[in-house]
């Protein structure tokens, strides 16, 4: 299943997209309760959403986004955009999930 | 001739960067298309994070920022930044009492609205600190988030 939710809706010539990544975001900073090690730094350190072959938004992201984290924003555009969201970890992970704006 | 980030950009099919990647021509690290990004990501303080950008922010009434006055939960905090200024080409979110305090830099492309949102995290009560960039300059702002219980940031 696809590590990612992302919605796009439109309203006028708005669209709105709203994004959901499910992701530790490890800072690297947090000790594990029961063996008392440092949990390893894991988290997201870009994300990038297209319409297209259009760069909407390229977010880069440190350890201090929550996790699990949402992102949203709002571009002109209109209903059957075909919107694509990729994001890539610090561990070289990724995925991507594509969404059309309704 | 095409560019790395041309490069990095064209080739975000998962595949072919995973092809790469385990042929050992980049290192994961690399794969962040801009080394003075990675380098504020790393900074451990808000003068270090600034100096890592190159940033040296005058604070601006055009940006506001929406974020709650008290948060019962540190791990999970919506922050939205809506600028006013015009030519807003990016948007960063600073946690300032964070160990990390570069949360976030939202690269603004032609046709998006000058706002962003995120959900960061907040290790104790502390301001978030708002960058925007608008043409060559960066502007800023900041709010108090008062954390009750934080979310080991």
């Amino acid at each position: 299943m696809s590590s990612i939710k992302m919605k796009a809706k439109a309203e006028g010539d708005k669209v709105e997209v709203k994004a959901l990544i499910t992701h530790p975001m490890e800072t690297g900073l947090r000790k594990d309760k029961t063996t008392g090690e440092l949990v390893p730094a894991h988290y997201i350190q870009e994300v990038v959403v297209t319409s297209g072959d259009k760069i909407l938004v390229t977010a880069y992201w440190g350890a201090s986004v929550s996790k699990n984290p949402f992102m949203g924003f709002t571009y002109k555009g209109v209903v059957g955009d075909k919107l694509k969201i990729t994001w890539k970890d610090n561990k070289a992970a990724t995925d991507s999930a594509e969404a059309d704006v309704v | 001739m095409m560019n790395r980030r041309t490069f990095l950009r064209g080739s975000l099919a998962a595949s072919a960067l995973g092809l790469v990647v385990s042929a050992g021509l980049l290192t994961p690290r690399l794969l962040l298309a801009d080394e003075t990004r990675a380098a504020a990501f790393e900074a451990k303080s808000l003068d270090e994070a600034l100096k890592a950008m190159a940033a040296t922010p005058e604070e601006s009434a055009e940006i506001s920022i929406e974020a709650p006055d008290t948060a019962a939960n540190g791990a999970s905090v919506r922050v939205t930044a809506v600028s006013k200024l015009p030519s807003t080409s990016e948007i960063s979110f600073i946690v300032e009492n964070n160990p990390l305090p570069l949360a976030a830099t939202f690269v603004l492309g032609e046709g998006v609205e000058p706002t962003s949102s995120v959900v960061l995290k907040f290790g104790k009560t502390s301001n978030v600190i708002v960058l925007v960039k608008a043409g060559d300059k960066i502007y800023s702002a900041k709010k108090t988030v008062n954390v009750t219980t934080g979310g080991c940031a």
